[in-house]
């Protein structure tokens, strides 16, 4: 709990990663507002389109070409793109830890064989392999949850399996086993625990590339036809990109300061986890 | 009387690109109940590794390791775990053996959890006892290693080892990483444990003075093997290997009238990948012969607590 407290000092006095929290939060009370704000569906065509931003005091932020509110898009992307991109990176840290925590703790063929798995996704473009993944099954939130954790996985497994590596010729896992633990008592209780501060700064600048990824899915057309997400506007947008630009660039703001948000956040659990790097 | 402990012939062999690192090479070795052998050698003479293969922490390559009787080399770890109550370690570094995000009363406690001893009362319990017996205030249960000095953090893995009631402890240089002011107590912290509990340790360490003070029996490792073994005293009285000589000369001694009669030894440890043949001190040892560098001296009894292994006796012996 000392230890929390410490943390929480720390992080707190880094004002770039408090900026950063402070705008990730912004953006969670729109996708909890996004239903009381904007009950229906965004989209709906409800406005006349091509309503510039201001124009009309009942959709503020403009309408698109087909008349939908660009509010509601946004609110409601709000959503679509936190949830997206903190469930794959939950999907993806979970997969990494567990095949980068049995890599590296018994290491020779078990280490071989995942260790190759790991290279094979490697190598294949993230992002053209999310596109193939999403394009064969049917896209939907689910599906590109699992195509973005499926890309994203090998980074995580590569980080743990070198701290458990390391970790596991320390003493006191020495310790454990001479005690008689078993190994996966020594794995969840000793080892994992010690590698979490890297996880989760990698982790916390993970969400950011699956918001990416995710929107460029969505521009692709590769999104999930049943949701709006920040992509799906900015995608449909680019058609009218001279004429009407602000489609386009309403929701790209909004995923740049998302982005930002998450990146300052992630530098800020860097610095306060491993506050001896800082100082450097 | 059955010992405690007994090591025949032990090899722990490491492949590596090249070749083979005979760390440990048939080490036999003995450790009587209540009795404390040191182990004494130079930084990778392999005494680390018999340590450690002893608690299976290593994999022995070849030989015998019997606890109470009982033939643990090659048995299984879920076959050990029960056998891991009556053997314990106390590690060099009591910084990096000890997790830094448990709390010392988890430390010392977690060993009974994992062997099912006690409610979490009685557990409780005996770790404070344990804390009072490794000189630890009550209150520090709540606290976590990286807020304790060196010697208090080396009390609670002493406090660790202590938890299942073992009747043997390894004890890898267990002073050695700690300041000189606070080695002393440990290692009478560690004498007073050992009455009370009749332990027995295997007290590994390069330094000859600390192993002197605290061993009945002192083994004295070179290259992956034991060169001589003796009745504390009388090894220190009258060492008989080359090698020994060689380190119970290099102690200061504090008397400012003493004589010394310094054996320096040339050169350093030679590889374990590729030990010299015949002899193994033969490229360092002042009295070196042909006899020597050919055939590899063993191990033998000059009296009844005396064993060593070199192809002649002191007197017998010639500097070249």
């Amino acid at each position: 709990m000392q230890g929390l407290k410490e943390f929480l000092r720390r992080f707190v006095r880094n004002w770039p990663a408090v900026g950063g929290f402070a705008l990730l939060m912004i953006v969670l009370v729109m996708a909890l507002a996004a239903p009381a704000l904007y009950p229906g569906s965004p989209w709906d065509l409800v406005a006349q389109p091509f309503l510039w931003p201001g124009a009309d005091a009942q959709f503020r932020l403009g309408s698109d070409m087909m008349g939908r509110d660009l509010g509601a898009g946004l609110f409601h992307g709000a959503r679509v793109s936190l949830l997206i991109g903190f469930v794959a990176t939950l999907v993806a840290v979970l997969a990494g830890i567990a095949i980068g925590a049995l890599a590296g703790y018994y290491g020779g063929w078990v280490d071989d064989v995942l260790m190759r798995l790991t290279e094979m996704f490697q190598t294949i473009p993230p992002f053209i392999f999310a596109i193939v993944l999403v394009a064969i099954f049917q896209p939907t939130v689910a599906t590109i949850v699992l195509a973005i954790g499926a890309v994203s996985w090998p980074a995580v497994a590569r980080l743990v399996r070198g701290e458990v590596m390391a970790l596991r010729n320390r003493e006191f896992v020495q310790a454990c086993i001479a005690i008689g633990m078993n190994d996966a008592r020594i794995i969840f209780r000793h080892i994992l625990p010690n590698t979490l501060a890297p996880v989760i700064v990698t982790g916390s600048l993970m969400v950011a590339t699956a918001i990416l990824t995710e929107a460029g899915l969505a521009f692709l057309g590769l999104g999930d036809p049943n949701v709006m997400s920040w992509g799906t506007i900015i995608g449909a947008g680019r058609d009218v990109l001279r004429t009407a630009w602000y489609v386009t660039a309403i929701p790209g703001v909004a995923i740049l300061l998302t982005v930002l948000g998450i990146n300052l956040v992630g530098e800020g659990l860097n610095d306060a986890l491993n506050p001896r790097l800082r100082q450097k | 009387m059955r010992p405690l402990l007994s090591v025949t012939e032990l090899k722990v062999h490491f492949p590596v690109r090249h070749g083979l690192v005979r760390a440990v090479d048939n080490v036999s070795l003995e450790v009587g109940s209540a009795e404390t052998v040191g182990l004494v050698g130079e930084s990778g003479c392999g005494k680390t590794t018999l340590g450690k293969a002893i608690l299976r922490l290593v994999k022995p390559t070849a030989g015998s390791i019997r606890l109470a009787g009982t033939e643990i080399a090659d048995m299984s770890r879920a076959l050990l775990r029960p056998l891991r109550r009556e053997m314990q370690m106390i590690f060099q570094d009591p910084q990096a053996s000890l997790n830094p995000r448990q709390t010392v009363a988890s430390i010392i406690e977690e060993p009974m959890i994992v062997h099912n001893i006690g409610t979490r009362t009685e557990r409780r319990e005996k770790v404070a006892w344990l804390m009072a017996k490794v000189g630890m205030r009550p209150d520090a249960s709540g606290r976590y290693p990286h807020e304790f000095s060196g010697g208090q953090r080396q009390r609670i893995g002493i406090a660790r080892a202590l938890a299942l009631n073992p009747k043997l402890i390894v004890c890898d240089e267990p002073v050695s990483a700690l300041d000189v002011s606070v080695r002393a107590q440990v290692i009478n912290l560690l004498e007073d444990l050992k009455r009370e509990f009749e332990l027995s340790y295997l007290f590994i360490s390069h330094d000859l003075s600390v192993v002197e003070h605290v061993s009945d029996r002192i083994a004295v490792m070179y290259l992956g093997r034991i060169v001589e073994t003796a009745e504390g005293s009388s090894l220190w009285k009258r060492p008989l290997h080359p090698y020994t000589q060689a380190l119970i000369s290099a102690v200061p001694v504090p008397d400012p009238t003493a004589v010394s009669r310094r054996v320096v030894l040339q050169g350093d440890l030679p590889s374990p990948l590729n030990p010299p043949t015949g002899c193994r001190f033969h490229t360092r040892c002042p009295y070196a012969t042909e006899l020597c560098r050919q055939s590899e001296p063993q191990l033998r009894r000059v009296d009844a607590a005396h064993q060593m292994a070199c192809h002649y006796l002191p007197d017998e012996r010639h500097t070249n």
